[in-house]
């Protein structure tokens, strides 16, 4: 027996928990704004995780137990499926959740070993793969006028319903048409009438940014994360958005609107603070969040997707290393 | 008040010190036998000075050494010593180590004590009564006293810092010594100050015991000390250690690579305090010290002055025994520091200052089993020597330890909080420890092979010299040879043997040609 001879008072399951917790309102939010398509994704993005995890774990020999039950494959599904449009195919889910455990987390060793954030590596296969099906998004009900029931979200999942008696349903993401339009230069202010955006960001979106905003500073009254990502990372984005807001406000969207839109908040202290694929050190956090939070903005505004966050944080995730290697602390007795 | 500063990280933990403070300090029977260790202090292991056989007296000398940082110990109480072999000792290895058994006689006869008067006596006189005591340090590292005083004579120290923190859980034994021994602490801290004095003297206590500081105050009240002064600090998780004491104290860091001399701070430990009073005043060597006995599995909990050489058995009967079954999981130390004994054979030393009998449930920290590191940085949170625990634990786990040592492994004061706070429950002072005895290890063989190769380098360059040397020398011989003939016979000497021979030829050719013509 080793010191500390005291009783653990952490634990993965604990952290991940408070993780799990704490993406309940934005997820709620979301479910209420969108239909129930959300929780069939996350549902399915859960089982078919842990159905790989055990898989994966007995290819390798290792121990199922307890690992299964340490729960980071249930926030990585559930963050993966959050990335999804919120009506997706069973077989889309099965893809990509796929792509997340086995070439995101296990062919490096498993949890602590992976370089890139799995849910990000799910979700950029589908996107690349399949572009179509990656960006048929739903309007909000507040915004269609009709809302899904679950019956019918079940029956789109699993391939049952015709998909384009909804085609008056399904569009682009405000990102995606604030991009378009403006590439068509059209003034922000005349964009904005779109029904699609709300008083910030898009509409339905700036309540789910909202719930994610909630849990995460939950997560940081919990200390389960440390503040310098999710600041750093939001500062980054504010910084570049208001710089060229002032530059030229009828291109670039307003850094509220940059903040409340896509997956900003939920990146900042959901995504980019997966601590296993972020840099360690304080100053190294800082550096790291700046980063994404410019690659975001740069990505958004001059690259060819809607949003960002996805590249920005796997592009960060390489520079982990050298990162860490030069904002090592000063140490106790060094000058 | 004086303006107290923070170290970064460290820990509020749970202080469990009440269980033992409920019961006053008590003297601890002799026991039947008593095992003394030759190995008792930091550096060079002692040699025995009695054989088997032999009758001691409290007091006598049976083991010293003569390397520079020694400490002598000294027999606990009267009696015969009886073996002089391997036994359980207090290490966490759980090997066995040299001792020398004593059977007590029970009559605890003692030597005459030589009071010499202290008022005649120089500091290094001083110094040379507290070295031949035994005394070390008894905050738990066992540093002898001596040498370190030496050095800080040398050095000259600024402010002396007494340490009274005692910030591990569970561990009383600093607390009631003050509440007891105030007087004495204080007059072992006179001494100290007579040899070293220091412009400044802090005593620093946690808030934590109240007592401990009433009591100290009053006792420094009456005691002259000048510029001494008795500082509450704040209860956190590891304000005990050294370097952090320091920190909180003075605001000052000792310098990478440096010792708190090098700064002119000298620390010492209250328990030296008194033994440091007791070699003095009493000429009474370092052959007991106080220790705490708690934990969740000890009827009696409570502070026992115990003879060293005691076995931690005689102390568990002494505290009412194991509350569940026969034997316990036993820490030597606190929680955070403290490792595991092998049994309850192992004798008290110098530097146990606690005994904690855990129940099994209490302690465990899932056996052999951990989750592997997410690099979530807590570690680094609490790290009071403001390392990167995560990257050492990368690089002492793959055996990169140029790696850690390059992110400072060799900083790491084994403190704990880095351990007790990750979520993946990785014993992660251990991986230091064991990387570190390695990097040591490798470290010895650096120097064994460097020596191999000055030795090997020496010899071939001496060779060399003796073949130059034996030439020159037979060139010397030839000349003088050479010299000698000329002298003897008058000869024309001939400058080149080879050259004479080819003239000889040459002219016996002529001849012959001159013949056949």
């Amino acid at each position: 027996m080793t010191s500390p001879h005291i009783a653990p008072g952490n634990s993965l399951k604990r952290l991940m928990t408070h993780v799990i917790i704490a993406l309940i309102p934005g997820t709620l939010a979301y479910a209420w704004h969108f239909g129930p398509g959300v929780l069939i994704n996350i549902t399915l993005a859960i089982l078919f995780a842990l159905m790989f995890e055990a898989l994966a774990l007995k290819m390798r020999s290792r121990a199922v137990m307890p690992h299964l039950t340490d729960f980071s494959a249930v926030v990585a599904a559930w963050l993966f499926a959050l990335c999804l449009p919120m009506h997706s195919p069973w077989w889309l889910v099965l893809v990509g959740i796929g792509f997340t455990m086995i070439a995101g987390k296990h062919v490096y060793g498993g949890l602590g070993f992976n370089p890139f954030n799995p849910a990000m590596v799910g979700y950029v296969v589908l996107l690349i793969s399949f572009p179509r099906e990656m960006t048929t998004w739903y309007l909000p009900g507040s915004v269609s006028g009709e809302a899904l029931t679950l019956a019918d979200a079940l029956a789109y999942s699993f391939g049952g319903a015709d998909i384009h008696q909804w085609d008056a349903l399904s569009s682009a993401t405000p990102l995606d048409q604030l991009k378009t339009a403006v590439g068509q230069h059209m003034a922000i202010s005349e964009i904005r009438l779109s029904p699609v955006f709300g008083n910030y960001g898009g509409k339905g979106w700036e309540w789910v940014s909202l719930g994610w905003f909630v849990g995460g500073l939950w997560l940081l009254a919990t200390r389960t994360i440390r503040w310098h990502i999710p600041v750093a990372l939001l500062g980054g984005v504010l910084a570049m958005a208001l710089v060229f807001y002032l530059a030229d406000a009828e291109r670039y969207a307003s850094p509220l609107f940059h903040l409340l839109s896509g997956a900003v908040i939920i990146g900042a202290f959901f995504i980019a603070t997966d601590p296993v694929t972020a840099a360690t050190t304080e100053r190294g956090r800082i550096v790291y969040g700046l980063l994404i939070g410019f690659l975001i903005y740069v990505i958004r505004v001059w690259g060819g997707y809607p949003d960002g966050i996805a590249f920005a944080v796997l592009l960060a995730n390489m520079c982990v290393p050298f990162i860490d290697y030069y904002t090592q602390p000063r140490i106790y007795g060094e000058k | 008040m004086r303006k107290l500063h923070q170290f970064h990280g460290g820990l509020h933990l749970e202080g469990h010190k009440s269980e033992s403070l409920t019961r006053n300090l008590r003297q601890a029977s002799l026991p039947p036998r008593l095992y003394l260790p030759l190995r008792q202090h930091i550096g060079e292991h002692n040699k025995p000075l009695v054989d088997v056989g032999n009758r001691v007296l409290k007091g006598h000398v049976i083991s010293a050494s003569s390397s520079l940082i020694r400490a002598a110990v000294h027999a606990p109480t009267s009696g015969t010593v009886t073996a002089i072999s391997d036994y359980p000792v207090a290490h966490p290895s759980g090997l066995k180590d040299t001792c020398i058994v004593i059977d007590v006689d029970g009559e605890d006869e003692a030597a005459a004590p030589v009071i010499p008067d202290l008022q005649q006596l120089e500091a290094g006189e001083i110094i040379d009564l507290i070295c031949r005591s035994g005394v070390v340090g008894l905050g738990g590292a066992a540093f002898p006293s001596s040498p370190k005083l030496s050095r800080g004579k040398m050095q000259g120290i600024e402010t002396l810092i007494i340490n009274g923190v005692e910030c591990e859980p569970y561990i009383t034994c600093d607390d009631m010594l003050m509440r007891h021994y105030a007087a004495e602490i204080l007059r072992g801290v006179g001494y100290l100050q007579r040899i070293l004095n220091p412009q400044f003297t802090l005593i620093g206590i946690e808030d934590n015991k109240p007592e401990a500081i009433a009591a100290m105050t009053s006792g420094l009240a009456h005691a002259g000390l000048a510029a001494t002064e008795i500082v509450s600090i704040p209860t956190i998780y590891p304000s005990g250690g050294e370097k952090q004491l320091i920190q909180i104290l003075t605001g000052r860091e000792v310098p990478h690579g440096q010792l708190a001399f090098d700064i002119g701070l000298f620390c010492q430990n209250v328990g030296t305090c008194v033994a440091i009073t007791r070699a003095l005043e009493q000429d009474q060597p370092l052959i007991s010290r106080v220790v705490t006995i708690t934990g969740d599995n000890i009827r009696e909990p409570g502070n026992w002055e115990v003879r060293l050489g005691s076995p931690v058995r005689h102390l568990v009967e002494l505290a009412g025994g194991y509350l569940h079954g026969d034997s316990s999981p036993l820490v030597m130390g606190g929680p955070m520091m403290g490792f595991s004994l092998s049994g309850d054979q192992v004798p008290i030393v110098k530097a146990s200052n606690c005994i904690m009998v855990m129940r099994e449930q209490a302690m465990t920290r899932r056996p052999g089993y951990h989750d592997e590191c997410i690099r979530c940085g807590k570690c680094t949170e609490v790290c009071p020597a403001q390392l990167l625990p995560q990257q050492l634990y990368w690089h002492a786990r793959a055996g990169a330890f140029e790696r850690a040592q390059e992110f400072h492994l060799l900083d790491c004061i084994e403190c704990g909080c880095c351990s007790a706070v990750c979520p993946s429950g990785i014993p992660l002072v251990q991986y230091y420890r064991a990387a570190k005895s390695e990097i040591r290890a490798a470290h010895k063989v650096q120097i064994k092979s460097d020596r191999a190769r000055f030795r090997f380098e020496f010899r071939e360059r001496r060779l060399l010299l003796k073949k130059q040397q034996d030439e020159e020398r037979r060139r010397l011989k030839r000349e003088a040879l050479q010299k000698k003939k000329i002298q003897a016979g008058g000869e024309v000497p001939i400058a080149d043997p080879v050259q004479a021979a080819l003239e000889r030829v040459k002219a016996r050719k002529l001849a012959e040609q001159e013949d056949s013509q």
